[in-house]
């Protein structure tokens, strides 16, 4: 079975300090530590159990800067079995719309044979849960978005729950199919320390050509089977005018920083009557019932 | 989420100026290691790299696993039902992360499929394992069996034993006490029968107390020579745990709820020799024992250091008299003095773990050159430094985590007896520490020896005493000197004296005089690294000079009354 997951590097929102704005109101990458995406551990995670299941190669792929190279390591470090660094300058701007342009290509060229592709639900970046989607529409694949379990793999079939908004339903669908993963629905498993060990000099073909790296070290990373390949434009068949910013339909006209401010408060006491009360209001407002 | 190893900058400075590149290049045979295992380091500088790696990992899996499970874990205990002893749901979550990021068999080396870690790197995952969970490190610190294992069993039970630890597969127990058999390990009547026509070896008796007694796999002490009464008719077993093994009760505790402490029976248990027979007790166990010993004090640091966080948090938030109670001089006096405490034990605690190490490598260097000289030299002093320092370390280690612990629940006043917040469990899991693996009125007797000898002062003087320190480490060097020199007139009062019965019941005295100035010379040591430090470093060796001339004093003024009138002074008059 072949397995591709398509994982993402966030700035760590949920560690935002106070210099994570710039004074022009973009963001202060710099000054923004960066993490795996949580639901893309997640789908890992997944990936990764059903490797232990029914045996599999985990593919792992993630499309950003040479620094991304990063969360490839960490899937290494966990149990994927390849990782590719889906990067160059001419995807930098590049919306949903482009970067599921550019992932599909990329799939097409390194994994042909996918039977399923793992993506999480969504990026904690920008939250609009649309990448995975469009993957499987460009490549033609079923989709099942929010799955929270996989009950089965057989004959080309999987058997999965999803989330929905009455439930959870139970689903079967033919593989390949893509799927997006919903966050916190399994506890993703910290590094193995041997493979740790075994990667932890992993590079990108990017960084082994930077100054620093020596001919000795190159030699040895070759050796170790080290090397991190980069998938750049030209390794791609994709229309250079679909992809990047200027591929991109999607702009940004401002952003707005939403603070919800109270207009009105009541305080209820914390017993029967304060509780029925509070309810026969909210009823007599409409706000609920 | 909290690390636990990223959080501790103490541990972080600990293991920056673990002096260990000596036996680390010994240990891994001068990097020779990288031709054949694909996570082997290249150099020195990608060991210690990788120790970073490997306790952040650790760090990770403690703070945001172990630590949040604890609790429940306290409070659900383990299952017992049938003969069949269950872990409480938490500590299995724990022990499947923990073991499955290969945490397992940290020491052993790579062609058993382990890290080959320094116990130095290995006795920090400890540490954050207790500090987390201290249930828990009894279970994951028995992995230390496999030590054992590696060290006195054959090739062939290494082999077919040993990757089982490496890989997470088992747990283990050293299952050595027995109902009339505890401190007294020579007392031991459990029987090893050899059966002559198939060479298997059956064990027949009882057990008590064992840790993890459920293990799959189990180190276990037997009496071999038929008719023998002391400890040289004992021998070491591996056992696989069987339907021969019954569990017949767990016992109910104070503390350290998630670690099953069983009542055993074999009824014929197949066994397999480990090493010699007759060497059970004096040379195997006491080897187990020793690397058990520095586990246990590890684990009263680590339980330590969650109290001394919580009461820390606890007296910057609750007011009263309208200010914060860490502004009150009796609460600071206990945090600051917790904090000294704290450290000294970590000074104490890591470099023993050197001196074990160095101990371990060059026992090995000596059995492939048997007529190296120097390397035996070599050994014998390590081996005697190790022999003392180990002891020592529990000693201090572990009481100071019951002391620390009190204090936390002191500074928490009322609330502290409450089950509403951890410090209470903190308490009750130390409590144990000073107990097993030797009381420490046992450590005490380990120790005394080696402080009577001079092990100690020579350890000083090549180490420690003969350093140009910065000229603002001088009078802490000179309250070092006072403590030294108290320590001296007691050790000529007891060679004066010439009376066991003295010796015994002051050598207490001594040995706690001796665990700080020990320690309070590795501090000074650290602290020319570190302002921060050398402040610690000062307070810790004022309350050590006021520790000594107090415990001094009964030894040197001969306050004998105890000694002379015990059976008066004893009796209940009713």
């Amino acid at each position: 079975m072949e397995i591709v997951v398509l994982v993402k590097q966030v700035p760590d929102t949920a560690n935002v300090g106070a210099d994570a704005m710039k004074e022009d109101g973009t963001v202060n990458r710099a000054a923004l530590k960066t993490v795996f995406n949580p639901d893309d551990l997640n789908a890992l995670e997944m990936a990764l159990e059903i490797k232990e299941r029914y045996g599999a190669n985990v593919s792992v792929i993630t499309m950003g800067p040479p620094k991304a190279v990063e969360i490839l390591k960490e899937s290494l470090y966990r149990g994927a079995d390849k990782v590719y660094l889906l990067s160059d300058p001419k995807f930098a701007g590049s919306d949903t719309l482009a970067t599921s342009l550019i992932l599909k290509s990329a799939i097409e060229a390194k994994v042909k044979n996918f039977d399923i592709i793992m993506a999480g639900r969504q990026a904690i970046d920008g939250d609009t849960a649309q990448v995975g989607p469009q993957i499987a529409e460009k490549l033609n694949v079923p989709q099942v978005t929010f799955v929270t379990d996989v009950e089965e793999v057989k004959n080309g079939k999987m058997r999965l729950s999803r989330l929905s908004d009455e439930g959870t339903e139970i689903v079967e669908c033919k593989t390949p199919v893509l799927l997006t993963v919903e966050g916190g629905v399994n506890n993703p498993r910290p590094p193995r320390v041997k493979r740790l060990l075994k990667y932890v000099n992993a590079m990108s073909s990017f960084q082994m050509n930077e100054d620093w790296v020596t001919d000795e070290d190159v030699e040895y990373l070759k050796k170790r089977e080290l090397e991190i390949p980069v998938i750049s434009f030209c390794d791609i068949v994709v229309n250079p005018e679909y992809i990047g910013l200027a591929g991109s339909p999607t702009r940004v006209k401002e952003i707005h920083s939403v603070v919800f401010k109270s207009i009105e408060t009541k305080d209820y006491p914390a017993n029967q009557d304060g509780i029925n009360n509070m309810m026969k209001e909210l009823v007599s407002e409409h706000i609920i019932g | 989420m909290a690390n636990f190893f990223e959080d501790n900058k103490d541990l972080l400075f600990h293991l920056e100026h673990a002096d260990i590149d000596e036996v680390v290049t010994l240990m891994e045979n001068n990097f020779k290691d990288v031709e054949s295992y694909d996570y082997a380091p290249r150099n020195i500088k990608e060991a210690r790299r990788n120790y970073t790696e490997i306790l952040r990992v650790a760090g990770d899996i403690m703070g945001n696993v172990v630590a949040p499970n604890s609790e429940s874990v306290d409070e659900e205990g383990c299952g017992f039902d049938n003969g069949k002893v269950e872990y409480a749901r938490g500590t299995k979550e724990n022990l499947k992360a923990i073991l499955g990021a290969d945490l397992g068999g940290m020491t052993i080396p790579r062609r058993y499929g382990g890290l080959n870690l320094p116990s130095t790197v290995s006795t920090m995952v400890i540490e954050m394992v207790s500090r987390a969970d201290a249930s828990l490190m009894n279970i994951v610190g028995l992995q230390d069996i496999g030590e054992t294992i590696f060290e006195f069993a054959s090739e062939e039970i290494k082999q077919k034993y040993l990757p089982m630890f490496t890989s997470g597969k088992v747990t283990g127990a050293m299952i050595l006490t027995e109902p009339d058999a505890g401190s007294d390990l020579q007392a031991v009547q459990t029987k090893a029968i050899l059966d002559e026509k198939t060479g298997v070896w059956h064990l027949h008796g009882v057990k008590r107390f064992i840790t993890n007694g459920c293990a799959e796999i189990s180190l276990v002490l037997a009496r071999s020579e038929a008719g023998s009464k002391d400890g040289r008719g004992l021998s070491m077993f591996l056992i696989e745990r069987d339907d021969t093994v019954q569990i017949r009760r767990i016992e109910h505790k104070l503390g350290i709820h998630g670690s099953p402490t069983c009542e055993m029976q074999f009824n014929g248990t197949p066994a397999i020799l480990i090493g010699k027979r007759k060497l059970g007790l004096i040379r195997y166990v006491m080897a187990l024992m020793n690397g058990a010993r520095l586990g246990v004090s590890a684990q009263g640091l680590g339980i330590a250091e969650a109290a001394y966080r919580e009461a820390l948090k606890y007296a910057k938030e609750r007011e009263q008299f309208g200010e914060a109670i860490i502004n009150f001089p009796p609460v600071y006096d206990m945090l600051t003095s917790m904090r000294a405490q704290i450290e000294g034990s970590r000074a104490i605690i890591y470099e023993t773990c050197r001196y074990v190490d160095l101990k371990k490598v060059y026992t090995q260097l000596c059995e492939h050159n048997e007529t190296n000289q120097e390397y035996k030299n070599l050994l014998k002093k390590y081996t005697a430094i190790a022999s003392l320092l180990t002891p020592m370390a529990k000693a201090y280690s572990t009481e100071m985590s019951n002391r620390v612990t009190y204090d936390a629940i002191q500074i928490h006043g009322g609330t502290g007896f409450m089950k509403d917040f951890p410090v209470e469990r903190f308490a009750r899991d130390a409590r144990i520490t000073n107990i097993y693996e030797g009381t420490t009125q046992l450590q005490v007797v380990a120790a005394i020896g080696g402080i009577v000898n001079g092990t100690l002062a020579e350890l000083l003087a090549a180490d420690y005493e003969n350093i140009d320190y910065p000229r603002e480490l001088h009078s802490i060097q000179e309250n070092l000197n006072s403590i030294k020199s108290v320590l001296n007139r007691c050790l000529n009062e007891f060679s004066e004296r010439n009376d066991k019965e003295f010796v015994s019941y002051f050598s207490r005295n001594v040995v706690d005089m001796a665990c700080e100035l020990f320690i309070g010379y590795r501090m000074l040591k650290l602290s020319i690294h570190n302002e921060r430090k050398r402040v610690i470093t000062r307070l810790f060796v004022e309350k050590a000079l006021s520790n000594a001339l107090k415990l001094a004093e009964p030894v040197l003024k001969r306050h004998t009354t105890a000694i002379t009138n015990r059976d008066l002074i004893m009796e209940v008059v009713e």
